[in-house]
């Protein structure tokens, strides 16, 4: 009854259902396949306007890559939001909170146990995307750059981001313990708000500066490049205005704990009857 | 078994907002015994048995293992083992990591999870996935649940609904069983008849406060007679002087320990002339639905049983 049993046992409840492994197939084939489609796109784009490179488009590599979080991120936040709501949903709360009656310490230990399977999950897509975008890239005639160290650095932040995004769907999973509800809100806000906010922010210069701070605009400043810092119709200026990589991790973590702590104080600790 | 624990809840009330789930209730479950735990649904025994377990908050009062509260226990798996309902599992998983998945957050070895499968009898059953199990198998894991840390105290919540007639048989000598090893064994039931082969004490609530609190076999002998005199006052005098029991039952008095003949005597010597003095032959179910009132009318005024102080 400490938190490494705790936590052991968060991750054989995540490890003994199907779960985790279908999430990580779909999380390799969509972001592999948007990474090649992406890849595909912009070679095909310089390709076509010979060397007269658009700035942003000056590291296309880096954009391509970066879509293992840009777009996978939703995968490790669902995973979180999903075995958090399952809990409620199964009434699993009651064999937990009788094996181990401290619920603070069940909680903390599904945040990191989340946080190592989104990170697990930021390999899977880092895969997919370098992978199938890098080999497109080659194969048309772009660079794949895997010899350059902005690369790696973008991998691994990719694989930081996921990770809290893990923690981020624990808290979200406590904050809103209905299963249902849970997924519509994820799908709706990561699939359609969120990008129609970024799009509609950087319009201006003051709406661009809140929207930074949009979980999914500080995701891709902790990475460092996304497919939405060249989409602005603000243009460049606008567009690119993002955190720097450790705002933008502060950001996540902060809404990971925020959420959790929510969580916490509102479902977690209630009367599990 | 080292030490034996007994189960102490002592003016434990909880209300939902307006709604008072357990009111003021008090008893104690000793060790080496099966103690039912009896009383209709909804008369408050589920919330009873979460609070005790620490998953339901008391508005106030207490309820403890030994001196301890569940939260308190050093380690609750291993000194309470619990089975509340047939429903805790994710259906996606086998029977054998659900087991392994708490026995690891307890600190339990992970020997114990195969071996009290084969003790319920799931041992050929256990890789499957509990999704496809029937509730008495579902009823059965979840005894091996309550089992998993070898617990001195055991806490079943309804542990024979859904049990086909050979699982009832085999759950009444099994409790039997582990109540002869020492431990305490506390089973609810809204069904009398269905524990009542194998219980040696009950306690009874109804709408969240208790109305009897012994042996079985004292609930069976309440055959209970019914007095009643203009001189009331005179009559309870005489009756206590005699050493009767004496409760106040709708308009008449009850008397438990004396029978008829015995009352009507004591009312004569005394001078006290009679209104009422009727025999009331209750089996242990009459007893029973007595008690927990399920006669008066649905939505009427619940018969009162007021204890009159000693």
């Amino acid at each position: 009854m400490n938190l490494v049993n705790a936590t052991r046992a968060e991750f054989s409840k995540l490890l003994t259902v199907r779960l985790w492994w279908i999430l990580a197939i779909v999380l390799f084939v969509y972001v592999g396949f948007t990474a090649g489609l992406l890849a595909g796109v912009f070679t095909g784009l310089i390709d076509s306007t010979g060397d007269q490179l658009p700035a942003a488009l000056a590291d296309v590599h880096l954009i391509v890559y970066s879509s293992a979080s840009s777009i996978g991120y939703v995968f490790p936040v669902l995973l979180g939001a999903l075995v958090t709501t399952s809990e409620f949903r199964h009434q699993t709360l009651t064999p937990t909170f009788l094996a181990n009656p401290r619920r603070g310490q069940v909680l903390l230990a599904k945040v990191i146990t989340l946080a190592v399977f989104g990170a697990f999950y930021g390999a899977v897509a880092v895969a997919a995307s370098v992978g199938v975008g890098g080999a497109v890239l080659s194969v048309t005639g772009g660079d794949a750059m895997l010899d350059s160290e902005d690369t790696w650095l973008l991998m691994a932040r990719a694989v930081v981001a996921m990770a809290l995004w893990g923690a981020v769907g624990v808290g979200l999973g406590a904050v809103v313990p209905n299963q249902v509800a849970v997924i519509v809100i994820l799908l709706a806000f990561t699939q359609f708000l969120e990008p129609v906010l970024r799009l509609g922010a950087s319009v201006w210069e003051w709406t661009a500066r809140l929207g930074q701070y949009l979980p999914g605009a500080a995701s891709d400043a902790l990475v460092g490049a996304s497919v939405f810092s060249i989409a602005g119709p603000g243009g460049p200026s606008a567009s690119t205005m993002m955190l720097e990589w450790w705002q933008g991790g502060l950001v996540l973590l902060a809404m990971a704990l925020v959420a959790t702590a929510i969580g916490y104080f509102t479902t977690w600790k209630r009367d599990v009857t | 078994m080292a030490t034996q624990t007994s189960i102490n809840v002592s003016h434990l009330s909880k209300s939902f907002g307006s709604v008072e789930a357990v009111s003021d209730l008090s008893f104690s479950v000793q060790p080496g015994q099966v103690t039912g735990f009896l009383g209709p649904n909804g008369a408050g025994k589920t919330t009873t048995l979460r609070i005790l377990l620490g998953l339901v908050a008391a508005s106030s009062g207490s309820a403890t293992f030994g001196g301890q509260t569940y939260r308190e226990l050093p380690r609750p798996l291993a000194m309470v083992g619990t089975a509340l309902e047939a429903s805790s599992f994710h259906p996606g998983r086998t029977a054998r990591d659900h087991l392994a998945i708490y026995a690891t957050a307890a600190a339990i070895d992970r020997t114990r999870v195969d071996l009290v499968l084969d003790q319920v009898g799931l041992g050929g059953l256990s890789r499957r996935r509990v999704g496809g199990y029937s509730l008495g198998m579902r009823q059965r894991l979840g005894l091996a649940f309550a089992l998993l840390g070898d617990p001195r105290v055991l806490v079943l919540d309804e542990p024979i609904n859904g049990l086909d007639p050979e699982g009832i048989r085999w759950i009444r000598a099994f409790l039997r069983q582990l109540a002869e090893e020492g431990r305490t064994v506390l089973v609810s039931s809204h069904l009398l008849s269905e524990v009542h082969q194998s219980v040696d004490s009950a306690v009874i609530i109804s709408r969240g406060r208790l109305v009897y609190e012994g042996s079985l076999a004292g609930l069976e002998s309440t055959a209970r007679v019914l007095v009643d005199a203009p001189d009331r006052a005179g009559l309870v005098a005489a009756l206590r002087a005699a050493g009767a029991a004496i409760e106040q039952v709708g308009a008449a008095l009850s008397v438990a320990s004396l029978g008829a003949a015995e009352v009507g005597a004591i009312a004569h010597r005394a001078g006290v002339s009679l209104s009422l003095l009727n025999t009331e032959q209750a089996g242990l179910e009459d007893a029973f639905l007595a008690l927990v009132g399920a006669e008066s009318p649905p939505g009427g005024v619940p018969a009162t049983t007021e204890r009159i102080p000693a």
